[in-house]
């Protein structure tokens, strides 16, 4: 074929057409407005050697591992955790029954943000978002006959994350499960909760350093650990484009490297243990895209910006999570499809783990039903849709390629910029990834006031509907039943030690030793997550965000 | 005058593209809305509204503690002397929480997928109300 070929259907066949029978709209564009031509062709794309390779091979294009779901499906990780912790792990059990290959923790809030149930902070957010948890006697219950050596944990932890991978490896201690056995990843990832997410506590350069001490920490002592992972998925929820989730994320994974290699770290000896987190949202191809082009640009910037020798540093392996914000209310049993399209683009992009969203969480936390639903929804595209039998299925569509070529240049454009701001630290400092996110969010949003874009059920095609029955109700006791306990551990526990350990922590923060052994120390003598949280509060203070709207 | 807005984020919940939208979406129709950014106490919201002089406080949460947190800011308000403040909020909030809310002061609930029309009616018809009781 010629570049003739489409000039002359265009020329002969297409104009005089479209003149007959125009098109729906003028001008067609992607989710993330990126524009899209009528037809793609071989002039579209760039050479196959250089751009795209081999699964398993430099630069990654098509997939980490050479075998990819041909060796074996992704993980299926249902996020899940509200109320007690035993509560939770009674869920955890269930899922575990129902076939699900990995846990995924959801803290509550206060939990995240460094507050014991009874601070005055945690006010009617205990046990709401995911499992409170105060003292390693939570996490022991959380996890009770659940073998730590035989599960791969994932916990949604960032400013909190040294304190709960204490309390997981004390809890592995106590089955008997040595650390060099622990498996699993803590999100880590404070950066983006500068963001977009918002569950910072410390301002960012201190918490840099408790970030690259859990690098160092966990190469040494847990080496199969995944020490961060770095998230696009809040990036998106919060509003950005899909290249914009590619680029903030990758360049917040560029500040990560950089803290870890100024610190003195081999960047060979931590980087083939940071792992990545995308969304996937309704526009399959795009999304399908965006995980190629996210793989490719990584292995570029980890191989020719950091000099990272082992294949392992260059691979980029990225959970996904179908995306939240584009779940409705109205017409709930719709969300099923869009998670099941959603959930195709993560699997044709090549997502080494997934968690399918459950059609009512635009009303509230799921139910046992939704959620089995959301895993079956995995299973059936994994055993029986047929797309899991070959490596990368829609490498070589012209759009496709044409679109991950697309979607890496803009992305670099934005790491560029970034650079020049003074890196990602810099950017969010000066409120400008803040700034970029908000204006694609209100663009959006503004698209679906004036129905530019359609949201079926939302904006088009809406019915009368009863609300919908059988919520999932938060136990309102949760609150009243955590303070009881906390108070009791406190009663019990040898404040002496507990005491000894929080001096011992402070000691360390002032000194650049590893913070992290006396970390799990404060935990084993029961030291509160806030009475830990709040010794690294008085020493570094807390963050500020600037507002701007 | 231009009617004033306090739009806030109370508790712990740091989703706050929805609250942003809002609140710009409103100062682009001519409001004058001022936003407090996220983790406000119902105290600090109750004192920014009496601070600012406001007309409405629109409250959005998503972590499911509307129940607790809502009504607390009403508390507040109330607290400080205020009883002219029309209260609403928006975020993931159960039909089935609608009515307690409401019974606690909360004027309206403004749930996912609401239109900011919807909202800009409700604003003029309270206004409308409100003056036509004064007048």
């Amino acid at each position: 074929m010629s570049k003739n070929g489409y000039k002359n259907w265009q020329e002969k066949t297409l104009i005089p057409y479209i003149k007959k029978n125009p098109t729906r709209k003028e001008k067609f564009h992607t989710s993330s407005y990126i524009d899209i031509k009528d037809l793609y062709t071989e002039n579209d794309v760039s050479d196959y050697e250089q751009n795209l390779g081999y699964p398993g091979q430099y630069p990654f294009t098509r997939g980490p591992y050479p075998t990819m779901y041909r060796g074996q499906h992704w993980t299926m990780r249902q996020y899940a955790g509200f109320g007690t912790a035993k509560e939770s792990n009674e869920r955890y059990k269930y899922l575990l029954k129902q076939g699900q290959t990995g846990l995924s923790v959801a803290f509550d809030l206060p939990t995240q943000i460094g507050y014991d149930s009874d601070s005055p902070m945690s006010e009617g957010e205990v046990g709401k978002v995911g499992v409170a948890i105060d003292t390693i006697d939570d996490m022991e219950t959380l996890f009770k006959d659940i073998p730590l050596d035989k599960v791969s944990t994932s916990m949604t932890i960032n400013a909190t994350a040294f304190i709960l991978l204490s309390m997981y490896i004390v809890v592995g201690k106590k089955q008997g499960v040595e650390k060099k056995l622990l498996r699993g990843t803590i999100q880590n990832d404070i950066l983006k909760e500068y963001i977009a997410r918002g569950t910072y506590i410390y301002p960012p350069k201190p918490s840099m350093r408790i970030i690259t001490d859990i690098f160092d920490y966990c190469a040494k002592e847990v080496p199969k650990w995944n020490t961060i992972s770095i998230s696009g998925y809040h990036i998106r929820e919060a509003g950005s484009t899909a290249v914009q989730e590619v680029a903030f994320t990758l360049a917040d994974g560029i500040e990560y490297v950089k803290s870890a290699i100024e610190k003195g770290l081999n960047v060979d000896d931590f980087a083939g243990r940071l792992s990545f987190f995308f969304n996937a949202h309704n526009d399959i191809l795009e999304e399908v895209a965006k995980f190629r082009a996210a793989r490719r640009i990584w292995a570029k910037i980890m191989k020719e910006r950091f000099n990272a020798k082992n294949e392992k540093s260059q691979m980029l392996r990225f959970h996904t999570q179908t995306g939240g914000s584009t779940l409705t209310a109205q017409q709930p049993e719709n969300n099923i499809i869009r998670v099941t399209l959603q959930a195709l683009a993560a699997v044709l992009g090549g997502t080494q783990s997934l968690h399918t969203n459950s059609m009512d969480e635009a009303l509230a936390l799921p139910t046992e039903k939704s959620v089995r639903i959301a895993l079956r929804t995995q299973q059936i595209i994994a055993y029986e849709s047929g797309v899991a039998n070959v490596i990368d299925p829609l490498g070589g569509s012209y759009y496709i390629e044409h679109l991950t070529d697309t979607i890496e240049q803009k992305a670099w454009e934005y790491i560029n910029k970034i650079d020049e701001l003074g890196g990602m630290v810099a950017a969010i400092e000066q409120g400008f990834v803040q700034k970029e996110i908000q204006e694609s969010a209100y663009h959006y949003q503004m698209d679906i006031e004036n129905k530019e874009r359609i949201i079926v059920g939302v904006n088009s095609f809406q019915i009368e509907e009863e609300p919908p029955k059988d919520l999932l109700k938060v136990n309102q006791q949760v609150s009243i039943e955590q303070i009881k306990k906390l108070q009791q551990i406190k009663s019990q526990r040898d404040n002496q030690k507990v005491l000894k350990s929080l001096h011992l922590l402070k000691d360390t923060i002032k000194s650049n030793d590893n913070v992290m052994p006396a970390v799990i120390e404060c935990v084993e003598n029961y030291a509160t997550l806030q009475e830990i949280a709040d010794t690294l509060r008085q020493e570094f203070g807390e963050y500020k965000e600037s507002v701007v709207i | 005058m231009a009617i004033r807005i306090l739009i806030a984020k109370p508790g712990l919940d740091g989703h706050d593209r929805g609250a942003k939208f809002v609140a710009r979406a409103l100062q682009e129709r001519g409001y004058e809305v001022i936003y407090t950014g996220i983790r406000q106490t119902p105290k600090q919201i109750a004192i920014a509204a009496v601070q600012e002089d406001v007309d409405f406080v629109g409250l959005s949460l998503l972590s499911g503690a509307h129940n607790e947190l809502f009504p607390k800011v009403v508390e507040e308000l109330h607290n400080a002397g205020v009883s002219d403040i029309v209260v609403f909020g928006g975020g993931v909030i159960p039909q089935s929480d609608i009515e307690f809310l409401k019974s606690k002061g909360i004027k309206a609930i403004f749930g996912p997928g609401t239109s900011i029309k919807t909202i800009v009616d409700f604003i003029e018809n309270e206004t409308k109300s409100r003056n036509s009781k004064i007048g």
